[in-house]
């Protein structure tokens, strides 16, 4: 299931601009991998080049190379569409469909990909709350519009939604920015619950959410305005947090940034 | 406010004369917007008034409903308007079943596929068919129609001139609405694996559902007033009619021109008037149940 991430010499850029300069990293399977740096570095960026929704943007390219278990996603005949089957994504804002109820939202990646068996699809609709931690809130509601429940909720159900579908890999873009500690907790124990099952990637700009559920931490950084990001330093959460080998780093850790 | 405070501290300074001066403007701007609403208003209430007076009596017999003009002389008092409340409905519903794939498929090609040359031509070409008076789309379909191809004057000729009317209005509607939808609903549709096209079938389009037919509803309610092309393409006729490809379908707009020569007789102008108020009332309806599907639009903005 779980699936390891190699990188290798990536620059991503929006038409002309370079967002991203030359980054290189391996994720490891069955762990939690961090990307902190300050705003506009291009964490989001990078971030959406692993499952290939950077080319959504008009101009939105990239060089270089993602292996997938030693497979390109941007080599010739790979199919965007497919990549994304296999390496799913949670966003900043929850984003139920609103057209839908609870439990539709659940099961809508698997049912727009033509499963249509009532009763997979109950058993995944299921599975996968229970996996997002929000079956026991939900269970009694699940036709009931997904919109009508709490932005911790309706965060979790985005992410019941993305592991419906079984994906490999699971890349979550600031994914408690808008929550309360709480709900924030309970993704947290959630990520840790889900890493033993899948690969996962977090953008986040709280240091101690880094600190608590990453295994490997990245620093993105950038030079000046205007310059493109870069990966700074790549290494285990522990040795980021106490003694990183770059000064850049100790120095945005310690908030002695700029 | 804080201007307004700080001359009331220092009103010794003499600055009470500028404030004064506001509160006067604020006046007289307020009293000739109303002035300009009341104006407004004026001639609207006076036509409504005017035919409600003249013709809305008919409509609350059941024959007007039922019956069609068949043999009934102009001096007479009898029949309804059966054949031209149907024969517009039918007009409108074949024109709306052309008009809506087209310009819906138009409006997502242009929002959701559209980048370049193309879609700016595209674009263009929208503004420039809103921007057609409905002689000018009447004539182009004669044109065609009937001088090019050598063909009678048949309903279905109307509706194509109506489509073209009412295209302009879908696409620009439906556009609207579909650029209300967030991107991050498409986004989040593309990250489960779901292909593009189905994300706009299955999640886009939904989303937007109510608000396109809302707009379609108003497109409707519009073309179906039009009076142009039904004189040029399609005259009046006196009975029953469904046949689109055959011979003449007799419609509101047509009956009230029909009449108008005849209005000094009492029968025919009360017909004229009741012809008109039902006009005006299922233009109504069409645009009350518009804004009542508005109601459960998915997007909030
Ligand atoms: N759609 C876009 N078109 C053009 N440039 C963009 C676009 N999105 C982002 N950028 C640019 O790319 C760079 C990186 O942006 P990105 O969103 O990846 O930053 P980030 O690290 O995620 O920041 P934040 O922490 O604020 O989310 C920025 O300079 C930004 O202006
Ligand atoms: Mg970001």
């Amino acid at each position: 299931m779980s699936k390891r991430i190699d990188v290798q010499n990536l620059n991503v850029f929006y038409g002309d601009f370079l967002a991203v300069k030359d980054a290189s990293m391996v994720i490891e399977p069955r762990s939690v991998t961090a990307f902190i740096g300050p705003s506009g570095c291009g964490k989001s960026t990078f971030l959406r080049t692993l499952n290939r929704m950077h080319e959504v943007i008009p101009g939105g390219r990239v060089e270089g190379k993602v292996l997938l278990d030693n497979e390109d996603l941007y080599g010739p005949g790979v199919d965007p569409v497919a990549v994304r089957r296999t390496v799913g994504m949670v966003f900043q804002r929850p984003n139920p469909f609103p057209t839908m109820s609870i439990g539709d939202n659940v099961v809508a990646g698997l049912r727009l990909n033509g499963v249509k068996d009532k009763k997979v699809l109950k058993e995944k609709m299921e599975q996968s709350l229970r996996g997002a931690n929000l079956w026991d809130e939900v269970k009694d509601r699940l036709d009931k519009p997904g919109a009508g429940l709490s932005g911790g909720q309706q965060q979790r159900l985005c992410i019941a939604r993305a592991i419906a579908v079984s994906p490999d890999v699971l890349l979550m873009d600031e994914p408690c920015s808008a929550l309360d500690p709480i709900s924030t907790l309970a993704i947290e124990d959630l990520m840790n619950e889900l890493k033993s099952e899948y690969t996962i990637v977090i953008v986040t700009h709280n240091m101690q959410q880094a600190a608590r559920v990453a295994d490997r931490t990245a620093f993105f950084n950038l030079e000046a305005t205007g310059k493109p990001g870069m990966l700074v330093e790549m290494n285990d959460t522990q040795k980021m947090f106490s003694n990183p080998d770059q000064r850049a780093t100790e120095d945005y850790i310690s908030g002695r940034f700029g | 406010m804080s201007t307004a405070t700080v001359d009331q501290a220092s009103g010794s300074l003499g600055k009470k004369g500028q404030s004064g001066g506001r509160a006067a403007k604020n006046t007289i701007a307020k009293v000739v917007m109303w002035a300009a609403f009341l104006i407004a208003l004026v001639p609207l209430v006076w036509i409504m008034w005017t035919v409600i007076s003249k013709g809305g009596r008919l409509l609350l017999d059941v024959g007007w409903w039922t019956e069609s003009q068949r043999g009934v002389g102009r001096r007479e008092q009898a029949g309804g308007a059966a054949h031209a409340i149907q024969g517009t409905l039918i007009q409108a519903f074949v024109t709306a079943l052309i008009a809506v794939p087209i310009g819906v498929f138009t409006a997502v090609y242009l929002v959701e596929y559209g980048r370049g040359r193309l879609a700016k031509a595209v674009s263009f070409m929208v503004d420039i068919l809103t921007g057609i008076p409905s002689i000018v789309a009447a004539l182009f379909v004669y044109a065609l129609w009937v001088t090019t191809f050598g063909l009678d004057r048949i309903p279905f000729a109307v509706c194509l001139a109506l489509v073209l009317l009412m295209i302009p209005v879908v696409v620009r509607s439906t556009e609207e609405m579909l650029k209300l939808v967030p991107n991050e609903l498409r986004e989040a549709s593309y990250a489960l694996g779901v292909p593009k096209w189905k994300t706009i079938m299955k999640i886009v389009l939904p989303t937007a559902f109510s608000g396109i037919v809302t707009g379609i509803l108003l497109g409707l309610a519009r073309v179906m007033g039009e009076t142009a092309p039904l004189i040029i393409l399609g005259p009046y006729f006196k009975s029953l009619s469904t046949n689109l490809f055959d011979g003449l379908m007799g419609t509101l707009p047509t009956m009230i021109n029909e009449g108008r020569d005849n209005m000094a007789v009492p029968a025919t102008n009360e017909r004229v008037w009741a012809a008109a108020c039902t006009l005006i009332l299922l233009v109504l309806i069409l645009n009350l149940l518009g804004r009542l599907v508005g109601r459960f639009s998915k997007v909030k903005n």
